[in-house]
């Protein structure tokens, strides 16, 4: 019971302000007035971390500037000219009004993720609303419905690459349900001297180019020769894990990169709350924190009960808040490698300002095996006679096992399916994939969280059975860089959105019909992953992640009525075309 | 330490429905709630459990299945374009904001420009040299195509050289249709109509082959292969094949029919960054058939073997 006197005794000076921890030397540094929003000059550098506004009426304002992040530069984006944005802090309950003005030469946009909202003011360009001209204030505003740890980013172009992102936290309105003495942030993110333009303009023309883990006849990976002929023979790349990575990124910790010391402090016995997340454009991270287990407390912002891991693999765009309670060690490492383990984000929690923990080294590479391309026998039992397919861990299929198998048999896809160029493979044997912790982490020695380990704290409010089926296929091709839903890449103009009626009940199944894995985001509402819990208790979350190969669903209760983005949060497989629109009818206005 | 944390599960539990909390502390230490799922829920009698799409855990049991099969959304979903927006914020300026999103996601197109060979080649005697370079823009489906091949000797000026343009259209995930015109500008004028089938084969061989038809008649076609063989991360083994088919004799273009042309080479080269590589290599070109004939009639060597330094470049 001495926890509660430690706990007193810490809670004075923890809980001054929600910061998301602090590099040394920068926190004494004081702020430049610029910095604190309002104008910044195309040339001004980009300050790194950030501040953080609360209240009723918030000003953003996005502009660009120069960053330099472990000695590398380019010219990036920023929201009150930092990057990442200020933490935007709101309580449940309250309206807010946020003022984002552009100071770009070009639109800008900022989508509040994971926000319940009205759909005019959910941000997405060509959707929801026209977009933010250079020059122009746009007022955003809607009471806050919902608490949590959420974030925004823009929704034009490719400018959340540059910067564009910021955390949101939302305190509840009756308080927290777990008390901590510290509560940080941690917004993993990327850096990259290029222009995401050029990169798109790459993924398209040049196969690999951003990777620097390709197979040769000098690679450790564990493959024999047949294995590396079976992929060739299959036009496909089974380090295929990552489309951009390091050292083309530098990865980001609170906007720092793994050099720059990012650091939180705490005692030794205290409960610290850590807000995890992937503000990424393009990157899962593997996040692990040697010798210190996390208890996931929320995903997506929705609180579920309490899971202890070790590991936890957070995709793109995710948010998962997690409880540690460091012991006596001086330092431990926050260490969140990239999931081709090309690189790293970079933290530690510091028992005194400066001390370090031990980095360990990034481990192997991944590699995609068989399953990943939805060949599942026996995928789940584990006790199948083929033992090559178990659990996916090493790549041991012959090319015999291909024999007579089609890499895209489109006779197993739904007519509504459109088969083009645009779909170069179909998977085989779809299976529900939610019990898979993420690539390269199927074989830790340790606890690795997996979806089916979620259960929502707070009981669900519609437990209606789903009234009807709606699937649909995530198709692509790697080698013209295509993506794409049902076949159909997305333009704005497309006009033939996902409907749903006013309070329409539906299961939704995702079917990867390729080998990458693609977290899946819904605007403007929460869905149910159906993981094998309860109804009342399939976690809450607008992220889902469908693995290679596989299939993941979702319960929907349709009742945010409008036009709302729904797309891989990939950027640039967005970008590249997998995208759609949900239309929600509102009540009585259907036909 | 583990005390303060039990406190907060304490905490916790105290708005916590009891149920929710007791299920919750059976799972304390296992990390994996769904295999401690309550058998209340199993429904013996349910004809699906164990038979769904997702028969593959036990998780399954005390789940519904949902619909089995797909449905069309119910006529209360209405129908037609997404266009709620324009309600809002006004039709002509949401269509604008459509239009300028338009070309930005999906299928805008790329430029791209490649020489596979910019090369010296070396033998005794007349040292050559030759480009083989091609370039489209285009989205990933269609594309305008270009290419051009020409060889010379070193002080002798432009021998034999080629320009195509060729509308690219994909027929496959790996294959696209080529249909357009090919110009020779050196030698001989002629102009060819052109069909060809560019893509990656099987094996990753990068595969261009095209059947000429000339405006004098003549038909003949040209097959070539490569295949890259990553040694390292920055050193790449290039085998490349080159095969010339001909249906007819074409005499003023030194070409026989059958096969008239066999080339084989290899080349190493380095990527200093991915879009440019210095190589060197090794190229051996037969003439056969009639062709050698028309060759050594002119006094020429049908069969050579080239010593090649060059650079691959592209953007």
């Amino acid at each position: 019971m001495n926890g509660y006197s430690d706990l007193l005794k810490t809670h004075r000076f923890s809980r001054r302000s929600l910061l998301g921890g602090m590099s040394v030397g920068a926190a004494l540094a004081s702020t430049p007035s610029w910095a604190r929003g309002g104008n910044i000059a195309q040339d001004q550098p980009i300050r790194v971390g950030f501040d953080e506004l609360r209240g009723d009426v918030i000003d953003l304002s996005v502009g660009s500037g120069r960053r330099i992040v472990e000695g590398r530069r380019s010219m990036g984006v920023a929201v009150n000219g930092t990057v990442p944005g200020p933490l935007v802090r709101l309580r449940e309950g309250q309206n807010v009004r946020l003022n984002v003005t552009n100071q770009l030469k070009v639109d800008t946009s900022i989508h509040w993720h994971g926000l319940l909202v009205p759909f005019q003011f959910d941000g997405v360009p060509g959707i929801s609303f026209p977009g933010i001209a250079p020059g122009e204030t746009f007022a955003y505003e809607f009471p806050i419905r919902q608490s949590g740890t959420y974030w925004y980013h823009s929704h034009s172009g490719l400018q959340e690459q540059q910067g564009h992102y910021a955390p949101l936290i939302i305190e509840p309105k009756d308080g927290e349900p777990v008390k901590v003495d510290r509560d940080y942030i941690l917004l993993l993110s990327e850096f990259t001297p290029l222009n995401p333009y050029f990169i798109m303009s790459r993924l398209r023309t040049g196969e690999g180019y951003f990777n620097r883990q390709l197979s040769s006849w000098t690679d450790k990976y564990p493959m024999n020769a047949a294995e590396r002929r079976m992929w060739a023979e299959m036009r496909m790349m089974p380090t295929d894990i990552a489309d951009v990575s390091a050292p083309t990124y530098t990865y980001l910790a609170n906007g720092r990169g793994p050099k720059e010391g990012m650091e939180y402090l705490f005692r030794a016995g205290e409960r610290i709350r850590l807000r995890l997340i992937n503000g990424g454009a393009m990157t899962f991270f593997n996040v692990r924190i040697p010798r210190l287990p996390m208890t996931v407390i929320a995903a997506d912002g929705q609180n579920v009960r309490p899971v202890e891991v070790d590991e936890l693999q957070i995709a793109t765009a995710e948010t998962y808040d997690v409880i540690i309670e460091p012991g006596n060690a001086e330092a431990y490492a926050i260490v969140c490698e990239s999931m081709d383990r090309s690189g790293m984000a970079l933290a530690m929690l510091a028992s005194r300002p400066g001390a370090r923990a031990q980095v360990p080294a990034l481990r192997d590479p991944p590699l995609l095996t068989m399953a990943d391309m939805g060949m599942n026998h026996d995928e789940e039992s584990g006790h199948g006679d083929h033992s090559s397919m178990d659990h996916g861990t090493a790549p041991k299929a012959s090319s015999h096992d291909m024999a007579g198998m089609s890499m895209r048999d489109t006779s197993l896809l739904p007519p509504d399916v459109e088969i083009g160029p645009g779909l170069d493979m179909v998977s085989m044997a779809p299976v529900d994939k939610t019990g898979d912790p993420g690539l390269g982490l199927r074989d830790v020695p340790h606890r690795v969280l997996n979806y089916r380990m979620l259960s929502a704290l707070e009981p669900n409010k519609d437990v209606r059975e789903p009234s009807r089926l709606l699937e649909l296929h995530l198709t692509g091709n790697m080698e013209r860089y295509m993506w794409s839903f049902d076949g159909r890449m997305f333009t704005s103009l497309d006009d033939e959105p996902l409907r749903f009626a006013w309070n329409e009940r539906v299961r939704v199944k995702l079917v990867n019909n390729t080998m990458m894995a693609h977290p899946i985001h819904l605007h403007g509402m929460f869905f149910e992953v159906v993981n094998g819990q309860t109804p009342a208790h399939q976690p809450r979350k607008n992220v889902l992640v469908v693995q290679p190969g596989a299939s993941a669903s979702f319960d929907l209760t349709a009742n945010e009525p409008g036009d709302w983005a729904f797309h891989c949060h990939l950027l640039y497989h967005m970008h590249g075309g997998m995208m759609q629109v949900v239309t929600v009818v509102g009540p009585g206005e259907g036909s | 330490m583990k005390s303060s944390f039990f406190i907060g599960i304490g905490l916790t539990a105290l708005i916590l429905p009891s149920a929710a909390f007791a299920q919750h502390a059976g799972h304390e230490g296992h990390g994996e709630p769904t295999e401690t799922a309550s058998p209340a829920h199993v429904n013996a009698d349910d004809p699906h459990a164990g038979h769904g799409s997702m028969d593959h855990s036990a998780m399954d049991e005390d789940v519904s299945p949902g619909p089995l099969s797909e449905t069309p959304a119910p006529p209360e979903a209405g129908s037609g374009p997404p266009r709620a927006a324009d309600q809002i914020w006004g039709t002509d300026m949401m269509a604008h904001a459509r239009h300028k999103e338009h070309g930005k996601h999906g299928n805008f197109p790329v430029l791209w420009v490649q020489a596979d060979r910019f090369e010296a080649q070396l033998r005794q005697g007349n040292n050559s040299f030759l480009w083989d370079l091609q370039g489209y823009y285009g989205n990933p489906t269609s594309k305008l195509w270009l290419k051009s091949e020409g060889e010379g000797e070193f002080g002798e000026g432009v021998e034999d050289a080629e320009i195509q343009a060729l509308w690219s259209k994909a027929v496959d995930p790996f294959w696209d249709l080529q249909l357009g015109v090919r110009q020779d500008v050196a030698g001989p004028s002629t102009t060819h109509a052109v069909v060809g089938l560019q893509g990656l084969a099987p094996y990753m061989f990068e595969v261009d082959a095209a059947l000429f038809l000339s405006h004098r008649g003549d038909v003949t076609a040209r097959i070539e292969g490569e295949l890259e063989q990553r040694i390292t991360q920055r050193l790449i083994l290039q085998p490349r094949a080159e095969l010339v088919l001909s249906a007819q004799d074409v005499p003023q273009l030194d070409i026989g029919s059958g096969i008239d042309k066999v080339e084989l080479g290899v080349r190493l080269r380095y990527e200093i960054i991915r879009e440019f590589a210095p190589y060197v290599g090794v190229e051996q070109t037969w003439h056969v058939g009639n062709g050698a004939d028309f060759l050594r009639a002119k006094g020429k060597d049908p069969s050579t073997t080239n010593y090649v330094v060059g650079i691959r470049f592209w953007f």
